[in-house]
Protein backbone atom coordinates (compact mmCIF):
# COMPACT_ATOMS: atom_id res chain seq x y z
CA UNK A 1 0.00 0.00 0.00
CA UNK A 2 1.33 3.92 -0.80
CA UNK A 3 1.60 6.21 1.86
CA UNK A 4 0.16 8.92 -0.81
CA UNK A 5 -2.57 10.87 0.58
CA UNK A 6 -5.92 10.50 -1.38
CA UNK A 7 -6.33 13.59 -2.85
CA UNK A 8 -9.63 14.51 -5.22
CA UNK A 9 -9.89 17.77 -7.18
CA UNK A 10 -12.65 20.24 -8.01
CA UNK A 11 -13.28 18.61 -11.51
CA UNK A 12 -13.12 14.82 -10.45
CA UNK A 13 -15.63 15.72 -7.64
CA UNK A 14 -18.14 16.39 -9.54
CA UNK A 15 -17.27 14.02 -11.99
CA UNK A 16 -18.18 11.42 -9.65
CA UNK A 17 -20.84 12.65 -8.38
CA UNK A 18 -22.47 13.22 -12.12
CA UNK A 19 -21.69 9.56 -12.50
CA UNK A 20 -23.03 8.79 -9.19
CA UNK A 21 -26.32 11.09 -10.12
CA UNK A 22 -26.63 9.08 -13.78
CA UNK A 23 -26.81 6.26 -11.67
CA UNK A 24 -29.30 6.69 -8.89
CA UNK A 25 -31.46 8.32 -11.66
CA UNK A 26 -31.23 5.08 -13.75
CA UNK A 27 -31.89 2.84 -11.03
CA UNK A 28 -34.18 4.56 -8.65
CA UNK A 29 -32.29 3.70 -5.73
CA UNK A 30 -32.91 5.35 -2.20
CA UNK A 31 -29.08 6.82 -2.21
CA UNK A 32 -25.54 5.77 -3.55
CA UNK A 33 -22.09 5.74 -1.47
CA UNK A 34 -18.43 6.20 -1.91
CA UNK A 35 -16.26 5.01 0.06
CA UNK A 36 -12.33 4.51 0.36
CA UNK A 37 -10.98 1.23 1.40
CA UNK A 38 -10.01 2.64 4.67
CA UNK A 39 -13.66 3.84 5.75
CA UNK A 40 -13.45 7.51 4.72
CA UNK A 41 -16.52 8.81 3.11
CA UNK A 42 -15.64 9.94 -0.62
CA UNK A 43 -19.00 11.40 -1.14
CA UNK A 44 -22.72 10.17 -1.37
CA UNK A 45 -26.34 11.13 -3.59
CA UNK A 46 -29.53 10.61 -2.68
CA UNK A 47 -31.72 10.44 0.15
CA UNK A 48 -29.14 10.28 3.13
CA UNK A 49 -30.92 12.00 5.62
CA UNK A 50 -32.07 8.91 8.02
CA UNK A 51 -28.32 7.54 7.43
CA UNK A 52 -25.18 8.36 9.94
CA UNK A 53 -22.99 8.48 6.81
CA UNK A 54 -19.23 8.83 8.81
CA UNK A 55 -20.50 5.20 10.88
CA UNK A 56 -21.83 3.75 7.44
CA UNK A 57 -18.85 4.50 5.79
CA UNK A 58 -16.69 2.40 8.52
CA UNK A 59 -18.95 -0.22 9.00
CA UNK A 60 -19.07 -1.01 4.96
CA UNK A 61 -15.28 -0.99 4.72
CA UNK A 62 -15.15 -3.00 7.85
CA UNK A 63 -17.87 -5.53 6.11
CA UNK A 64 -15.89 -5.54 2.48
CA UNK A 65 -12.70 -6.15 4.41
CA UNK A 66 -14.01 -8.99 6.43
CA UNK A 67 -15.61 -10.61 3.78
CA UNK A 68 -12.49 -10.32 1.10
CA UNK A 69 -10.69 -12.48 4.48
CA UNK A 70 -13.24 -14.83 3.73
CA UNK A 71 -12.64 -15.13 0.10
CA UNK A 72 -8.86 -15.85 0.97
CA UNK A 73 -9.79 -18.38 2.99
CA UNK A 74 -11.60 -20.36 0.19
CA UNK A 75 -9.03 -19.33 -2.50
CA UNK A 76 -11.03 -16.29 -3.62
CA UNK A 77 -9.10 -12.65 -4.21
CA UNK A 78 -12.13 -11.07 -3.27
CA UNK A 79 -15.60 -10.88 -3.47
CA UNK A 80 -16.20 -8.34 -6.06
CA UNK A 81 -19.84 -7.80 -4.74
CA UNK A 82 -21.56 -7.77 -1.75
CA UNK A 83 -25.49 -7.98 -1.31
CA UNK A 84 -27.46 -7.51 2.01
CA UNK A 85 -31.34 -7.53 1.91
CA UNK A 86 -33.64 -6.27 4.24
CA UNK A 87 -37.25 -6.10 4.51
CA UNK A 88 -37.63 -2.68 3.37
CA UNK A 89 -34.31 -1.69 2.20
CA UNK A 90 -31.50 -3.58 0.98
CA UNK A 91 -27.53 -2.90 0.09
CA UNK A 92 -25.26 -3.99 -2.53
CA UNK A 93 -21.43 -3.51 -2.71
CA UNK A 94 -18.94 -3.41 -5.23
CA UNK A 95 -15.76 -2.44 -5.59
CA UNK A 96 -13.75 -0.02 -8.00
CA UNK A 97 -10.23 -0.22 -9.22
CA UNK A 98 -9.64 -2.92 -5.76
CA UNK A 99 -9.54 0.43 -3.74
CA UNK A 100 -12.93 2.32 -3.75
CA UNK A 101 -15.84 1.32 -2.35
CA UNK A 102 -19.28 1.91 -4.03
CA UNK A 103 -22.23 1.08 -1.88
CA UNK A 104 -25.95 1.17 -3.55
CA UNK A 105 -28.99 1.54 -0.60
CA UNK A 106 -31.99 0.97 -2.41
CA UNK A 107 -35.18 0.08 -1.19
CA UNK A 108 -38.85 -1.57 -3.30
CA UNK A 109 -39.02 0.80 -6.10
CA UNK A 110 -36.10 -1.28 -7.86
CA UNK A 111 -34.77 -4.23 -7.78
CA UNK A 112 -30.70 -6.30 -7.78
CA UNK A 113 -31.29 -6.94 -11.30
CA UNK A 114 -31.42 -3.55 -12.72
CA UNK A 115 -28.35 -2.19 -10.06
CA UNK A 116 -26.57 -4.94 -11.77
CA UNK A 117 -27.07 -4.59 -15.25
CA UNK A 118 -26.99 -0.23 -14.31
CA UNK A 119 -23.92 -0.23 -12.34
CA UNK A 120 -21.69 -1.60 -14.48
CA UNK A 121 -21.30 1.75 -16.67
CA UNK A 122 -21.20 3.37 -13.73
CA UNK A 123 -18.14 1.27 -12.66
CA UNK A 124 -16.60 1.86 -15.86
CA UNK A 125 -16.82 5.73 -15.57
CA UNK A 126 -15.48 5.66 -12.11
CA UNK A 127 -12.76 3.40 -12.91
CA UNK A 128 -11.42 6.22 -15.73
CA UNK A 129 -12.10 9.05 -13.44
CA UNK A 130 -10.10 7.41 -10.54
CA UNK A 131 -6.99 5.72 -12.19
CA UNK A 132 -6.67 10.12 -13.15
CA UNK A 133 -7.04 10.36 -9.89
CA UNK A 134 -4.15 8.03 -8.81
CA UNK A 135 -2.00 9.33 -11.73
CA UNK A 136 -2.38 12.61 -10.28
CA UNK A 137 -1.20 11.57 -6.60
CA UNK A 138 2.54 11.42 -7.02
CA UNK A 139 1.54 15.28 -8.03
CA UNK A 140 -0.12 16.47 -6.17
CA UNK A 141 1.77 16.61 -2.61
CA UNK A 142 2.60 20.38 -4.02
CA UNK A 143 -0.72 21.23 -3.72
CA UNK A 144 -1.15 19.59 -0.32
CA UNK A 145 2.12 21.31 0.85
CA UNK A 146 0.76 24.83 -0.49
CA UNK A 147 -2.79 24.39 1.24
CA UNK A 148 -1.64 22.57 4.25
CA UNK A 149 1.19 24.99 5.23
CA UNK A 150 2.46 26.58 8.23
CA UNK A 151 -0.61 28.49 8.93
CA UNK A 152 -2.82 25.97 8.79
CA UNK A 153 -0.87 23.45 11.43
CA UNK A 154 -0.70 26.23 13.78
CA UNK A 155 -4.59 26.77 13.39
CA UNK A 156 -5.48 22.91 13.43
CA UNK A 157 -3.58 22.73 16.60
CA UNK A 158 -4.95 25.51 17.86
CA UNK A 159 -8.23 23.76 17.41
CA UNK A 160 -6.70 20.50 19.16
CA UNK A 161 -6.03 22.40 22.21
CA UNK A 162 -9.35 23.92 22.61
CA UNK A 163 -11.05 20.43 21.53
CA UNK A 164 -9.41 19.24 24.74
CA UNK A 165 -9.92 21.56 27.40
CA UNK B 1 -3.18 8.02 4.05
CA UNK B 2 -5.71 10.68 4.97
CA UNK B 3 -8.04 11.45 2.19
CA UNK B 4 -8.13 14.90 0.72
CA UNK B 5 -11.30 16.26 -0.92
CA UNK B 6 -10.80 19.91 -2.66
CA UNK B 7 -14.24 20.03 -3.52
CA UNK B 8 -16.32 19.65 -0.32
CA UNK B 9 -12.92 21.38 1.20
CA UNK B 10 -12.76 18.26 3.74
CA UNK B 11 -9.50 16.36 5.14
CA UNK B 12 -9.73 13.21 7.41
CA UNK B 13 -7.46 11.16 9.10
CA UNK B 14 -7.35 8.00 10.52
CA UNK B 15 -5.67 7.66 13.80
CA UNK B 16 -5.77 3.43 15.30
CA UNK B 17 -5.38 2.61 18.78
CA UNK B 18 -3.07 -0.73 19.26
CA UNK B 19 -2.16 -2.75 22.07
CA UNK B 20 -2.50 -5.89 24.28
CA UNK B 21 -6.23 -7.43 24.90
CA UNK B 22 -7.36 -5.48 28.01
CA UNK B 23 -5.23 -2.69 28.11
CA UNK B 24 -7.25 0.17 27.61
CA UNK B 25 -7.51 1.53 24.10
CA UNK B 26 -11.24 1.02 24.21
CA UNK B 27 -11.56 3.09 27.52
CA UNK B 28 -8.85 5.79 25.58
CA UNK B 29 -12.17 6.00 23.46
CA UNK B 30 -14.93 6.16 25.53
CA UNK B 31 -13.42 8.66 27.85
CA UNK B 32 -12.54 11.06 24.52
CA UNK B 33 -16.26 10.42 23.41
CA UNK B 34 -17.39 11.40 26.67
CA UNK B 35 -15.27 14.63 26.99
CA UNK B 36 -15.96 16.12 23.55
CA UNK B 37 -18.66 18.49 22.90
CA UNK B 38 -21.50 16.59 20.77
CA UNK B 39 -21.21 18.73 17.98
CA UNK B 40 -17.86 17.81 17.50
CA UNK B 41 -18.09 13.86 17.66
CA UNK B 42 -20.56 11.50 15.87
CA UNK B 43 -21.76 7.92 16.92
CA UNK B 44 -18.93 6.11 18.64
CA UNK B 45 -19.31 2.11 17.33
CA UNK B 46 -18.39 -0.51 19.47
CA UNK B 47 -17.99 -4.07 17.92
CA UNK B 48 -17.85 -6.03 20.97
CA UNK B 49 -18.63 -9.54 22.09
CA UNK B 50 -21.39 -10.19 25.17
CA UNK B 51 -18.01 -9.43 27.72
CA UNK B 52 -17.58 -6.07 26.05
CA UNK B 53 -14.56 -7.46 24.42
CA UNK B 54 -13.82 -5.72 21.16
CA UNK B 55 -14.43 -7.98 18.46
CA UNK B 56 -13.71 -6.34 15.57
CA UNK B 57 -12.49 -2.22 16.30
CA UNK B 58 -14.19 0.19 18.05
CA UNK B 59 -14.54 3.50 15.95
CA UNK B 60 -15.28 7.26 17.10
CA UNK B 61 -15.08 10.13 14.67
CA UNK B 62 -14.49 13.45 16.10
CA UNK B 63 -14.70 17.11 14.18
CA UNK B 64 -12.39 19.36 14.95
CA UNK B 65 -14.20 21.84 13.03
CA UNK B 66 -13.17 24.33 10.10
CA UNK B 67 -9.67 25.07 9.80
CA UNK B 68 -8.83 27.74 7.31
CA UNK B 69 -11.64 26.53 5.34
CA UNK B 70 -11.31 22.93 5.48
CA UNK B 71 -13.29 20.78 7.62
CA UNK B 72 -10.90 18.55 9.57
CA UNK B 73 -11.83 15.21 11.06
CA UNK B 74 -10.33 12.73 12.62
CA UNK B 75 -11.48 9.09 12.73
CA UNK B 76 -10.10 6.95 15.97
CA UNK B 77 -10.26 2.99 15.79
CA UNK B 78 -9.51 0.02 17.75
CA UNK B 79 -8.07 -2.82 16.99
CA UNK B 80 -8.99 -5.77 19.03
CA UNK B 81 -5.92 -6.24 21.26
CA UNK B 82 -6.62 -10.58 21.67
CA UNK B 83 -3.97 -12.69 19.83
CA UNK B 84 -6.53 -14.43 17.72
CA UNK B 85 -8.29 -11.40 16.09
CA UNK B 86 -4.93 -11.00 14.11
CA UNK B 87 -7.10 -10.76 10.91
CA UNK B 88 -8.94 -7.72 11.85
CA UNK B 89 -6.25 -6.21 13.35
CA UNK B 90 -4.52 -6.05 10.16
CA UNK B 91 -7.46 -4.95 8.47
CA UNK B 92 -8.00 -1.92 10.77
CA UNK B 93 -4.54 -0.84 10.35
CA UNK B 94 -5.49 0.02 6.46
CA UNK B 95 -4.89 3.83 5.40
CA UNK B 96 -3.66 4.43 8.93
CA UNK B 97 -2.13 8.01 9.66
CA UNK B 98 -1.35 7.71 13.12
CA UNK B 99 -0.47 5.09 15.50
CA UNK B 100 -0.91 5.30 19.71
CA UNK B 101 0.32 1.85 20.92
CA UNK B 102 -1.45 1.43 24.60
CA UNK B 103 0.60 -0.76 26.48
CA UNK B 104 -0.51 -2.48 29.66
CA UNK B 105 2.06 -1.23 32.82
CA UNK B 106 1.12 -4.53 35.09
CA UNK B 107 4.69 -6.40 35.51
CA UNK B 108 2.51 -9.34 34.20
CA UNK B 109 1.61 -7.99 31.26
CA UNK B 110 5.19 -7.05 30.59
CA UNK B 111 5.93 -9.81 27.93
CA UNK B 112 2.03 -9.10 26.17
CA UNK B 113 3.28 -6.05 25.27
CA UNK B 114 6.59 -6.65 23.16
CA UNK B 115 4.54 -9.70 21.61
CA UNK B 116 2.31 -6.89 20.48
CA UNK B 117 4.47 -4.39 19.52
CA UNK B 118 5.86 -7.34 17.46
CA UNK B 119 2.75 -7.78 15.92
CA UNK B 120 2.20 -4.37 14.98
CA UNK B 121 5.32 -3.99 13.17
CA UNK B 122 4.55 -7.24 11.32
CA UNK B 123 1.33 -5.81 10.56
CA UNK B 124 2.62 -3.13 9.08
CA UNK B 125 4.84 -4.57 7.38
CA UNK B 126 2.41 -6.53 5.12
CA UNK B 127 1.21 -2.94 4.24
CA UNK B 128 4.56 -2.10 3.07
CA UNK B 129 4.47 0.52 6.16
CA UNK B 130 7.23 0.75 8.23
CA UNK B 131 6.48 2.53 11.90
CA UNK B 132 9.42 4.91 11.48
CA UNK B 133 7.49 6.64 8.44
CA UNK B 134 4.27 6.74 10.48
CA UNK B 135 3.06 9.05 13.28
CA UNK B 136 3.05 7.15 16.85
CA UNK B 137 3.18 7.77 19.89
CA UNK B 138 2.77 5.38 23.24
CA UNK B 139 1.43 5.44 26.36
CA UNK B 140 1.98 3.24 29.43
CA UNK B 141 -1.52 3.00 31.11
CA UNK B 142 -2.58 1.53 34.07
CA UNK B 143 0.15 3.70 35.96
CA UNK B 144 -2.46 3.72 39.40
CA UNK B 145 -1.43 0.44 40.08
CA UNK B 146 0.55 -0.91 42.49
CA UNK B 147 2.46 -3.81 40.30
CA UNK B 148 3.66 -2.13 37.52
CA UNK B 149 6.65 -1.93 35.38
CA UNK B 150 9.74 0.83 35.83
CA UNK B 151 8.72 3.44 32.70
CA UNK B 152 12.50 2.60 32.19
CA UNK B 153 12.32 -1.35 31.78
CA UNK B 154 8.97 -0.33 29.28
CA UNK B 155 10.86 2.21 27.08
CA UNK B 156 13.53 -0.14 26.52
CA UNK B 157 11.51 -2.57 25.48
CA UNK B 158 8.92 -1.31 23.55
CA UNK B 159 9.94 2.24 22.51
CA UNK B 160 13.49 1.85 20.94
CA UNK B 161 12.76 4.76 18.26
CA UNK B 162 12.03 6.29 21.61
CA UNK B 163 8.93 8.01 20.09
CA UNK B 164 6.96 10.24 22.22
CA UNK B 165 5.46 8.51 25.46
CA UNK B 166 2.46 9.55 28.02
CA UNK B 167 1.71 7.72 31.35
CA UNK B 168 -1.65 7.24 31.98
CA UNK B 169 -4.38 6.09 33.83
CA UNK B 170 -7.53 5.72 31.31
CA UNK B 171 -9.90 4.97 33.63
CA UNK B 172 -9.87 8.31 35.00
CA UNK B 173 -8.82 10.08 32.01
CA UNK B 174 -5.76 10.90 32.98
CA UNK B 175 -2.89 11.27 29.86
CA UNK B 176 -5.50 10.32 27.17
CA UNK B 177 -5.75 13.70 25.87
CA UNK B 178 -2.23 14.21 25.75
CA UNK B 179 -1.71 11.34 23.79
CA UNK B 180 -4.06 12.05 21.04
CA UNK B 181 -3.25 15.38 21.01
CA UNK B 182 0.34 14.46 20.33
CA UNK B 183 -0.20 12.03 17.48
CA UNK B 184 -2.58 14.55 16.25
CA UNK B 185 0.03 16.99 15.75
CA UNK B 186 2.37 14.41 14.43
CA UNK B 187 -0.07 13.53 11.56
CA UNK B 188 -0.66 17.04 10.88
CA UNK B 189 3.18 18.40 10.62
CA UNK B 190 3.09 15.45 8.36
CA UNK B 191 0.83 16.75 6.15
Amino acid sequence: MSYENLSIFEQDFWDINNSLNRLLTSTNATALLLVDKAGQMITSVGNTTSVDLVSFGSLAAADFAATSQLALLIGEDEFTELFHQGKQENIYITIVLSRIILVVIFGKTTNLGLIRVRIKSAVSDLERIFSNIFSKLSSSSGRARETFNDDFKKAAESELDDLFK
Amino acid sequence: MSVINYSSREITFKIVFYGTGLGGKTTNLKVIYNKVSPDQKGKMISLATEMDRTLFFDFLPMDIGSVKGFKTKFQLYTVPGQIYYNASRKLILKGVDGIVFVADSQVERFEDNIESMDNLLENLQEHNLKIEDIPFVLQYNKRDLPNISSLDDLQKSINPWNVPYFEAVATQGIGVFETLKAVSKMILQRL
